[in-house]
C-alpha cells in the first residue's frame, strides 16, 4: 500500500539527542576556556558564563521584549496556519480562484521579506501589524502549498470508493481529504514555525522599532550600538531557544498525530 | 459451438457475432439476470476503443469470472457496472438491483485494499454504513459480525500498517460485505498477494460468497484463480476489449483445495488458456 509521504524532516533519536546534547555542552566549554586563556575582551566574545550572567542580570527587560517577539512569531503562525488551511481549502475547490490568485502567492513568497519590508511599514499604520503582517508573509507559504498538494494526495481508489457509496462534500473533505492532508498540513507547519521566527525578527530589524512595542530584534540593534556584545548574545540566546522549542513542538505534535500510520512517523511498520 | 469435456465444463467459443446468443444461455436458471451488458463498448475521446460489443449477464448468486491479459478491459467492465466510468455504447440494465435500492446494491473491492491507514480496521469497515448516515454505536454489532466473519474479530483496533497484506484485503472484503450487497465486483483482489494466502483467501472467498448469498464478478489475470472459484469463466482479449469465450465448470460449490488436483481443474484450466492464446492469435478476432 502506498502512502503519502511528506517532506522528509531530519530528526534525531532519543540517543542521538542526548548525544547531541553533549557534543554541545563541550563546544561551551571551549568556548568558555578559549575565551578565559587567550583573554579575549568581553565586546568582543563574551564566555558563555558572562551570557547567562548577563542574562539574568536583564532578564526583566529582555523578557518583555521576548514575550513581543513571542507575540508576533505565534501570531504570524497562527494566522499562516488558518489562512494557508482555508486559501488551500479553496484552492482545492476552485482551481480557478487557484489560477488566479497561487501566482500572487508565488510572487510573495519570492520576495525577500527584508525588502518588502520597509513598503509593509509605510502601507501600515500600526507597526505592530506591520510586523505581523511581515512575518505572516513568510511564514504561510509552506503551509499553503503543502496543505494543497495534501488535499490532492488522496487515493484515487479511495475518492472512487467515496462515491460509490455517494459520500456527500463534507464527509468526502472531513473524512477523507482533510486526514489525507495532515502529513502535509504538519511539514508545512514545521517548516512555518521556523520562517515565523525568522519572519517576526527580520521585520523587526528593518522597523528598527523602539519602546515598549519592540521585541529581541530591537534589543539586539539596541546592544549593537552600544557595544553591549554580552547583551547581543543574551539576547539571541533567547531567540534560539524560542526557535529550538518551536522545532520540537511541532516535531512532538506532528508524531502524536501521525504515529499510528504514517511511515513519516512511524518507528517500526512491519516490512 | 460447445463442447462438453469428461468433467461436465462446458465451452464455447464465441465469434463476435454469435457472441449476444451464446450469453443468453444464461445458467442462473429462470430469475431474471441482476445486471445485464448488451452490446456495451467504451471509447476514450482520443479514439482508443477499451471496449466493444461486450454483452454479458449476472444472474443471482452467480460467481463469474472475467480473466484477460492486461489491458483488455476487465476492470473497465467492473467499472461501467459499479457506475464510476458511463459506457459509450450499448445498453446496461439492473432492474432487479435498483429493486434494491441503488447505495446497497453493488459493493466494489479493489486490486489495492484501498483502506484509510488513518483509521482503524473498524473504522474503516464502519465507512459505508457511515456514508449512509449510520452512528458508530448502531453500526457496531453489523462491523463485529462481518469481522468475525472474515476472521478479523480481534483486529478491531489495529491500524492497516499494523497488519499483513492478506489481512489488509480480508479487512477491503468485510468493508465491502458491510452493506450487504447483491453483487460483489472484485478487481484482481488478490493479484499482489503469495501464492498461498491467495490460494487460503480463494478458498474463504468461497464461502463467504455462499453465506451471503450474492454474485460475484471476479476480474483476474489469474487461469488457475479463475478456474478454481468460477461457474462461468469469460474470456477477454485486449485492442479493443471484448468476451471471446465462454466456459462453464459445473464442480460444485464451495470447492476445495483438492478441486486443484482434479483432472477435470486442470482440463478447465488448459481450454481457458487455449481461448486467451486463441484470442490473440485467431484472425477471427482481428480488430
Amino acid at each position: 500500500m502506498s502512502l503519502p509521504r511528506a517532506v522528509p524532516v531530519a530528526r534525531l533519536s532519543w540517543l542521538a539527542r542526548s548525544r547531541a546534547l553533549w557534543v554541545l555542552c563541550g563546544w561551551l566549554l571551549a568556548w568558555e576556556a578559549l575565551v578565559r586563556l587567550a583573554d579575549i575582551p568581553h565586546y568582543t566574545l563574551p564566555a558563555p558564563s558572562l551570557v547567562l550572567q548577563t542574562l539574568f542580570a536583564n532578564f526583566g527587560s529582555l523578557a518583555i521584549s521576548w514575550g513581543f517577539t513571542l507575540k508576533i512569531t505565534f501570531g504570524a503562525l497562527a494566522l499562516a496556519i488558518g489562512g494557508g488551511v482555508l486559501i488551500a481549502a479553496v484552492f482545492a475547490l476552485s482551481p480557478r480562484v487557484e489560477s488566479v490568485f497561487l501566482p500572487l502567492a508565488v510572487v510573495l513568497q519570492v520576495t525577500p521579506i527584508v525588502a518588502i519590508a520597509p513598503l509593509l511599514l509605510i502601507y501600515v499604520e500600526s507597526t505592530t501589524a506591520a510586523l505581523l503582517l511581515c512575518a505572516w508573509i513568510v511564514a504561510f507559504f509552506p503551509i499553503l502549498s503543502n496543505t494543497v498538494m495534501g488535499l490532492r494526495a488522496a487515493d484515487p481508489l479511495l475518492r472512487d470508493l467515496f462515491r460509490l457509496y455517494r459520500a456527500t462534500p463534507w464527509q468526502r473533505l472531513r473524512l477523507l481529504l482533510m486526514p489525507s492532508a495532515l502529513p502535509y498540513f504538519m511539514a508545512g507547519v514545521q517548516v512555518s514555525g521556523g520562517l515565523s521566527l525568522i519572519g517576526a525578527v527580520t521585520a523587526e530589524m528593518v522597523a528598527g522599532a523602539a519602546g515598549r512595542e519592540s521585541g529581541l530584534a530591537s534589543r539586539i540593534l539596541e546592544a549593537s550600538f552600544r557595544t553591549e556584545t554580552p547583551k547581543m548574545f543574551a539576547a539571541l540566546l533567547l531567540l534560539v531557544l524560542t526557535g529550538l522549542a518551536i522545532y520540537s513542538a511541532s516535531n512532538a505534535l506532528s508524531q502524536v498525530l501521525l504515529a499510528r500510520w504514517h511511515a513519516s512517523e512511524a518507528r517500526h511498520f512491519p516490512a | 459451438m460447445t463442447a462438453g469435456s469428461s468433467c461436465n465444463s462446458s465451452f464455447g467459443r464465441a465469434r463476435s457475432p454469435a457472441l449476444t446468443a451464446l450469453t443468453t444461455l444464461n445458467p442462473a436458471g429462470g430469475s431474471p439476470p441482476l445486471i445485464e451488458l448488451s452490446g456495451v463498448g467504451k471509447r476514450y475521446p482520443r479514439g482508443t476503443v477499451a471496449l466493444q460489443n461486450v454483452s454479458l449477464s449476472v444472474g443471482a448468486s452467480e460467481f463469474i469470472s472475467l480473466v484477460g491479459p492486461s489491458g483488455c478491459g476487465k476492470s473497465t467492465v467492473l467499472r461501467l457496472i459499479a457506475g464510476l466510468d458511463l459506457s459509450s455504447e450499448g445498453q446496461l440494465q439492473s432492474p432487479a438491483l435498483l429493486a434494491a435500492g441503488p447505495a446497497a446494491a453493488t459493493a466494489f473491492v479493489f486490486q489495492d485494499p484501498t483502506l484509510m491507514p488513518w483509521a482503524s480496521v473498524f473504522d474503516n469497515v464502519w465507512l459505508p454504513l457511515r456514508l449512509a448516515g449510520s452512528s458508530h454505536a448502531a453500526a457496531a454489532p453489523a462491523v463485529r459480525r462481518v469481522l468475525n466473519a472474515v476472521g478479523l474479530g480481534d483486529f478491531a483496533t489495529a491500524f492497516p500498517a499494523e497488519l499483513s497484506g492478506g489481512m489488509r484485503m480480508r479487512a477491503s472484503i468485510a468493508r465491502a460485505l458491510i452493506t450487504q450487497p447483491r453483487v460483489l465486483l472484485m478487481d484482481e483482489p488478490f493479484a499482489a498477494l503469495d501464492e498461498f494466502t491467495r490460494q487460503r483467501l480463494n478458498g474463504d472467498l468461497l464461502q463467504w460468497w455462499l453465506a451471503a448469498g450474492l454474485a460475484v464478478l471476479f476480474v483476474t489475470h489469474s487461469v488457475q484463480e479463475a478456474v478454481f472459484l468460477s461457474q462461468r469463466v469469460l474470456v477477454m482479449s485486449a485492442r479493443p476489449g471484448r468476451i471471446t469465450a465462454e466456459l462453464h465448470i459445473a464442480e460444485p460449490q464451495p470447492r476445495t483445495p483438492a478441486f486443484r488436483t482434479t483432472a477435470c481443474y486442470l482440463e478447465a484450466c488448459r481450454e481457458v488458456s487455449l481461448a486467451l492464446e486463441a484470442a490473440h492469435t485467431d484472425p477471427a478476432f482481428a480488430p
